[in-house]
């Protein structure tokens, strides 16, 4: 059939031009919130042109009639059907402190998982370096495996007072470092997670060997003033992209659920965005505190540190199992 | 890359497509991107030469952080507030959009711009290059676990067909008979072609032009005859005007 063409466009015309007006000032305004009047007739003008889109493809017409119809009706199509994820205004701090740890919460099982599989990585690490003192030049990464730790405690407490000079840069390079190990273990979460626990493993295995390696040399309280008042907040952001990772895993492999990949992935894609984002600003504290504290190695203040580390972790601990929670009525 | 287009349908049964977008168009706007981070790099580095005087460690502090925040965040934000767009994909008419043809959402632009760190591996996006080539909607691998399309925008005004049509001058009006055989012996198809020949018009080279029309015209006449007196004043161009006229104003002539 062919359609009369200059007929069908006199007819069907202005309906489409108050279409296109209206998507225009949609378009323009997102967040505005439609009128009642607004929407019913965008409804009717969306149907209007999803009758002539249907009608013209029921027979052969104009293929640039065709093209401007679809691109009208997709238009209106995505904005009746969307509407209502642009509606909600972004808030920081509810998204801190309520978002952020609910979804931990909602998924803490997976954390629960990156940490055992981290723990692991640390008990392999003690083991190779006690078993295998050799395996050190290649499980311990920036030349640490050349290094003495009684020298460097001597050295660093020695200089500890000489290094002031470049702790905001410093503070900088460590949380562009860290956003990055976190976001490629997040993003290798699309290996079914696979990819992700070897990297949780291997963190976990350098972690142990150098732990191991200080221990052994009697500098169990120089390594806790140096890891803790960094580490207890660092340590976890990394296990954040971790459990973010093994729930993008879980998600894809989708035992018992009867949805398809996409729809999977796309349900829980804003609890992903969630950890990852919580992740990106608590290393931002953490790499503050690891430039302008934790490298000040001064024997005096050791204890000090020691208990920031655990007053931090523990706050850290708190906000994560209690803030967000609804108030009991 | 096995399609060009993406079909989706609504519920209320329309359907429409989305033009994909080659891996080599999306590669040069995505150097287009980089070469535009790389500028906004170098004017931040000479602002922060000025500050040196005050602070140098403060400098390059600030210098590594909003360099590392430009590089995440120049694509998140600009997809965000340009509905899908960065500037290298503003350039070339390219649009990221949700597969099932909804608006994108926040988590869906973050997700698709945090996998480039994969996407890029080793280097200069080889392996996302390499799976969008092969993937059946052109998909690199931040899109598809944000389930997102990259599209090519297309036009959206309405044509207008009233020039291309004969108007009050169509000489084949007085023989309906003609005007009958011509809507019997041309198939849809082939008038579709024929609408396109002539909404091209201004596309085609003036010799192109002329032998295209010429052999469309020989074509029809060779199907329909025509009396030699109505031929004999009438161009080309105009003879198929004509012939565009009767097939798809044809209810105007019988009252339709």
């Amino acid at each position: 059939m062919i359609v009369d063409l200059q007929r069908f466009l006199n007819r069907n015309e202005p309906q489409w031009n108050a279409l296109d007006a209206l998507l225009t000032r949609i378009e323009q305004a997102p967040d505005d919130p439609l009128s009642i009047a607004d929407i019913t007739r965008l409804h009717a003008l969306y149907e209007h042109a999803s009758n002539n889109l249907v009608e013209l493809n029921s027979a052969l017409s104009n293929p640039e009639l065709r093209a401007f119809l679809e691109t009208l009706v997709m238009r209106a199509y995505s904005e009746m059907y969307s509407r209502c994820t642009r509606t909600a205004r972004f808030s920081p701090k509810r998204w801190l402190l309520q978002t952020f740890p609910q979804t931990f919460r909602r998924h803490a099982y997976f954390f629960a998982l990156a940490c055992a599989i981290t723990f692991g990585g640390i008990l392999f690490g003690t083991g190779a370096t006690l078993v295998d003192p050799p395996s050190r030049e290649v499980l311990m990464p920036f030349g640490h495996d050349r290094v003495d730790p009684r020298k460097r405690v001597e050295q660093e407490e020695k200089s500890s007072l000489s290094h002031t000079s470049d702790r905001q840069a410093f503070s900088a390079y460590l949380l562009q470092n860290n956003a990055r190990v976190s976001l490629f273990t997040f993003a290798s979460g699309i290996t079914y997670g696979t990819v992700s626990g070897i990297l949780l493993f291997y963190n976990g295995a350098i972690l142990g060997a150098i732990c191991t390696d200080y221990l052994v040399a009697g500098q169990g309280r120089f390594l806790a003033a140096w890891l803790l008042p960094h580490g207890s907040v660092e340590i976890p952001c990394i296990l954040f992209a971790g459990q973010a990772a093994l729930l993008l895993g879980a998600v894809m492999f989708g035992r018992r659920s009867p949805l398809r990949l996409g729809l999977r992935i796309r349900s829980v894609l804003p609890d992903l965005v969630t950890l990852i984002g919580g992740a990106v600003v608590l290393l931002a504290y953490a790499a503050l505190v690891e430039s302008f504290l934790s490298q000040y190695h001064s024997p005096k203040i050791y204890l000090l540190k020691i208990a920031f580390g655990l007053i931090q972790l523990a706050l850290l601990s708190f906000f994560l199992m209690y803030s967000g929670r609804p108030k009991p009525t | 890359m096995k399609s060009c287009d993406l079909q989706i349908q609504t519920p209320e049964g329309a359907t429409f497509s989305l033009r994909l977008a080659s891996p080599a168009l999306r590669g040069i706007a995505v150097f287009i991107d980089v070469c535009m981070m790389q500028l906004l790099v170098r004017v931040l580095q000479s602002f922060f030469v000025a500050f040196q005087w005050i602070s140098p460690d403060f400098a390059t502090a600030l210098y590594i952080f909003l360099n590392f925040l430009l590089s995440v965040l120049y694509a998140i934000l600009l997809e965000w507030f340009w509905h899908g767009q960065t500037l290298g994909k503003r350039l070339f008419r390219l649009r990221v959009m949700d597969a099932c043809g909804r608006q994108l959402t926040f988590p869906q632009v973050v997700v698709r711009n945090l996998l480039r760190v994969l996407d890029s591996l080793p280097s200069f996006y080889l392996l996302g290059g390499g799976i969008a080539f092969f993937s059946p909607r052109g998909q690199r691998l931040g899109d598809m676990l944000a389930d997102t399309v990259v599209v090519v925008v297309q036009r959206q005004r309405a044509p207008n067909i009233q020039p291309l049509l004969a108007g009050r001058w169509n000489s084949l009006r007085d023989h309906p008979v003609l005007e009958a055989r011509l809507r019997q012996g041309i198939s849809p198809e082939e008038a579709t072609l024929l609408l396109r020949a002539l909404t091209r018009r201004d596309e085609l080279a003036p010799p192109a032009r002329l032998t295209l029309y010429r052999e469309l015209a020989a074509d029809i006449q060779s199907r329909v005859t025509f009396p030699p007196t109505l031929l004999e004043e009438l161009t080309d161009e105009q003879f198929l005007r004509n012939v565009l006229d009767s097939l798809f104003a044809f209810r105007r002539v019988t009252g339709g």
